[in-house]
């Protein structure tokens, strides 16, 4: 057992753990958070994906040694109601979410999508959301609200 | 404004540890019983003019709560702003069967309507007493009674007290509930709130990460439990070896017969500890067929159930006719799983004579039920709590989850959190049923069909039952030695080919295996229906193709029912259907009174297998339409999954073991293969009852791509899914 320090959302954070516990175990069991969920625990779903220095990361295999130091952000320090994310802002107003499990991924791996690339074509979108499930088979919902967001961002 | 309030002020389902449905509501001795033939069981008004509806089947996120409120604010003459509908919970709710067979409007909210009608006519009456006027000379105006001398809001006719009033109820529970009130509904042609394309309720908390789902519940002084499942079917246990855990602090083992589990304060050491834990698992001999001989095991399997659902002139006869063609073909269907997003989780607080439960279980009354009797229990002393889980499209693996964690529970006399790994919901989630179709039709010289013969066999959709409230029919029963009662059931197709020699008939066969099994089968999202359309409209393109006709002319020319050619014609001209090249496919069904056509349209890479299936265009129509917005992404999502079960999903095995364990071994659809483009034609009929949209477009979904596969290559691909393998192997033959 080692002490991990990050921040979390903006907000200093320390947890107690072995240094091979997934950051997820960290910030559910540990710190309490909602978000991100356990999806399947292998990085094959997206579910539990956070930021980690604006990078997204598959938080259910990233050791929480890994982001020791590091600055870790979830879709509740993404935006807020009164501050969205223009993403954020796209999937409401597309009503996108059904079961709503999966969209940590379809957040946060759209909006570092977006940072490298804000013009990213349908294509590019396609590709770079690969890797990402959602079982409710809200895809199509997805690409129109990230085009939204696109729109509003131009 | 803080999570509760945002709740509130949202109309979302309240998540919270007390009974907020009733908290502005006297609390006294003259509370009703929360029985069906009580008024105040349906609805209350609050004291500042609120309304809660409550209601007792389940929304899993296709924006059925929404409709509901819709309609009560529509009886009720409230805003819709004013009603909350509150879902799932065993205290507040009477049991309407949960989410089932796309029942939540036709059944559900038919239910509601009568009740806010009702509770609407008493507050009218009462009003007419209070102001000295006739009822016939008062309106309502957003929960305000308006007479000639006065007015009276329902908050001071009844807010925050109870109606005491009697509704008719017909005796039944679950699905079939109703109620009888002299009330009369409001006609279609006065809606002002039905039909209205209002936003789903649930999406900006799930968007903003600020709600709880069922992972997200957190009980002081819980333990985290996983259960080990066995490594393959009908295992028993030999041994434990507990020092196996020895070091991971707190862990420790729940055993019982062949049910093994082991909790620890810390969730990952409960993770650490499943891991670790060293389990003598017997078993004799091999469990399952080899995979590739699955369907001739169907084809030769003895027949347990066989039932006729159509039996008109004599096919039998009409097939040996001199100078007929005779149509033939097979098709086959795999074993499916749910694999909702996350694999189940429940918590349970089992105390001496009590219990709470909360479930993501689409039927939590059925869960309460099955825990009672699980822990020996009235009914009455357990607390069941839906709380939206990870994807429910039928009977997955949170009833198994809501039953173990209230055994272990009371094994360890804790409140107890279990949640599955990856492979607990895709490798151990009930399946649905493998099976094989077969078509026969005669065709006479002019083209015309004069016989049709079609025939599915294949495992019972129901081995174990469609709700958990029976503890046999779940891995832990089972696991404790119970054997599940099941069910002996398929189906047929559902249209109305006039064809005047015509038989529909199917036949089940036994389980694999008895005992525990990870291809034990239930409910998945429209049981049976992709699986019998795929083949039976894939038959009905092979006779349009023998008789050398257009598919779309072919179906029209033998469909009887009006709404069936409607929504086939408004598919295919919606489409473009007759100036489309190769590549299209069209498929038809009816479910349940809710008739649905698609075309797709299909690129085919030749060198990769990969099918593209760029469009659909969808026309519906499920009677009156009370939510226009929501019924689109409904059908969406049906849709996309149901392409995903057409391109990819089959459950692996082995004879020793289900080989579909996670996302690499039982893929599903993504992004890149989203379709482009996704068009919806709704047919709005305000004079027939809403007949359900939750299932219906899943159906028709695999044969139209199939269809469009045989448009774009001239090869039949008779066997789901169209996998890039299968549709390589397919094209080399051809």
């Amino acid at each position: 057992m080692a002490k991990y320090r990050f921040t979390v959302d903006g907000k200093p954070a320390a947890v107690d753990a072995q240094p091979d516990m997934p950051l997820l175990y960290a910030l559910r069991d540990d710190l309490g958070l909602r978000n991100p969920h356990f999806g399947c625990g292998l990085a094959q779903c997206g579910a539990c994906t956070v930021h980690v220095d604006g990078e997204a990361m598959r938080s259910c295999v990233l050791p929480v040694s890994a982001v020791a130091g590091k600055s870790v952000t979830t879709i509740a320090g993404l935006g807020t109601p009164e501050k969205p994310h223009p993403l954020q802002a796209a999937y409401v107003a597309e009503g996108v979410p059904q079961c709503g499990y999966c969209i940590n991924g379809w957040l946060m791996t759209a909006a570092a999508v977006l940072k490298k690339n804000p013009k990213a074509s349908d294509a590019e979108l396609r590709d770079g959301l690969a890797g990402l499930k959602c079982r409710c088979g809200t895809h199509v919902a997805i690409l129109r609200a990230i085009k939204r967001a696109q729109t509003e961002l131009a | 404004m803080d999570r509760r309030e945002f709740f509130k002020t949202s109309g979302a389902l309240v998540v919270s540890f007390s009974l907020p449905a009733m908290e502005a509501l006297a609390q006294g001795a003259d509370k009703p019983a929360l029985v069906p033939d009580e008024l105040d069981s349906w609805i209350a008004v609050l004291p500042d003019g609120r309304v809660h509806a409550f209601f007792g089947k389940m929304d899993m996120g296709q924006g059925l709560d929404v409709a509901v409120a819709q309609i009560v604010a529509e009886e009720l003459d409230v805003g819709f702003d004013k009603v909350a509908v509150l879902m799932g919970d065993t205290a507040t709710s009477c049991n309407q069967g949960g989410a089932s067979g796309s029942t939540g409007t036709s059944n559900g909210a038919r239910l509601l309507r009568k009740a806010a009608a009702e509770a609407r006519r008493v507050l009218v009456d009462r009003a007419a007493e209070k102001l000295g006027a006739p009822a016939a000379q008062l309106r309502v105006e957003d929960g305000t009674v308006v007479g000639p001398n006065g007015k009276a809001t329902y908050a001071d006719l009844v807010g925050g007290r109870y109606f005491h009033h009697k509704v008719e109820w017909n005796q039944h529970v679950g699905n079939p509930m109703d109620i009888k009130v002299p009330a009369k509904p409001k006609a279609p042609a006065d809606y002002k709130v039905v039909g209205k394309p209002l936003p789903r309720r649930d999406v900006a908390w799930k968007v903003y990460g600020t709600g709880e789902f069922i992972t997200d519940v957190r009980v002081p002084g819980m333990l985290h439990a996983r259960v080990i499942r066995p490594p393959r079917a009908a295992c028993s246990v030999r041994a434990v070896n507990e020092a196996s855990i020895k070091g991971i602090p707190g862990a420790r083992v729940v055993r019982e017969k062949d049910f093994v589990a082991v909790v620890a304060p810390r969730e990952w050491d409960a993770v650490r500890a499943a891991r670790q834990l060293k389990v003598d698992w017997h078993y004799d001999a091999e469990a399952f067929p080899p995979m590739d001989k699955l369907h001739d095991h169907i084809r030769a399997a003895k027949v347990v159930k066989r039932e006729e659902a159509v039996k008109r002139g004599d096919v039998d006869a009409a097939l040996k006719m001199a100078a007929v063609r005779v149509v033939e073909a097979e098709y086959e269907w795999p074993f499916q799983s749910h694999a909702s997003m996350g694999p189940a989780c429940a918590i349970a607080d089992v105390k001496a004579q009590s219990c709470t439960i909360w479930t993501g279980s689409q039927k939590p009354h059925y869960t309460r039920d099955g825990v009672a009797k699980l822990l020996g229990m009235p009914p009455d002393k357990v607390h069941g709590i839906w709380v939206p889980g990870p994807g429910s499209y039928g009977r997955n693996d949170a009833g198994d989850a809501a039953l173990d964690a209230a055994f272990i529970s009371r094994a360890v006399g804790k409140p107890v959190r279990v949640q599955g790994m990856r492979a607990d919901g895709t490798a151990w989630d009930p399946k649905a049923p493998a099976s094989v179709h077969r078509g026969r039709a005669a065709l006479d010289a002019s083209g015309k069909v004069i016989a049709y013969d079609f025939m599915s066999k294949g495992f019972s959709r129901q081995q174990i039952a469609t709700n958990e409230s029976d503890p046999a029919d779940s891995l832990l029963g089972q696991a404790l030695g119970m054997t599940p009662k099941g069910n002996q059931i398929f189906g047929s197709p559902e249209e109305s080919y006039g064809f005047e020699n015509k038989r529909l008939a199917w036949e089940t066969i036994p389980p694999l295996v008895q005992g525990c099994s990870p291809l034990r089968t239930s409910h998945f999202r429209d049981p049976v229906g992709p699986e019998i359309h795929f083949a039976s409209e894939q038959f009905i393109d092979e006779l349009a193709h023998g008789a050398g006709e257009d598919p779309v002319a072919f179906r029209l020319r033998y469909l009887t029912n009006p709404r069936h050619q409607a929504v086939v014609k408004a598919a295919a001209e919606k489409a473009g259907w007759s100036s489309l090249g190769k590549g299209k496919g069209i498929a038809f069904a009816d479910r349940n009174g809710t008739a649905v056509a698609v075309v797709a349209e299909v690129e085919v890479d030749r060198a990769s297998g990969r099918v593209f299936a760029k469009r659909f265009t969808v026309a519906h129509d499920c009677g009156l339409i009370i939510n226009p917005l929501i019924l689109r992404q409904t059908i969406e999502g049906n849709v996309v999954q149901g392409l995903s079960r057409t391109l990819y999903e089959e459950v692996r095995f082995q004879p020793d073991g289900v080989e579909s364990v996670d996302w690499a071994s039982y893929p599903i659809l993504e992004m890149p293969d989203a379709p482009q483009a996704i068009e919806i034609v709704l047919i709005d009929r305000p004079e027939i009852a809403p007949s359900g949209a939750g299932e219906p477009t899943i159906r028709v979904i695999p044969a139209a791509v199939a269809n469009a596969f045989f448009s774009a290559t001239g090869v039949r691909l008779r066997r789901a899914p169209l996998s890039p393998e299968r549709v390589k192997a397919a094209l080399a033959k051809a």
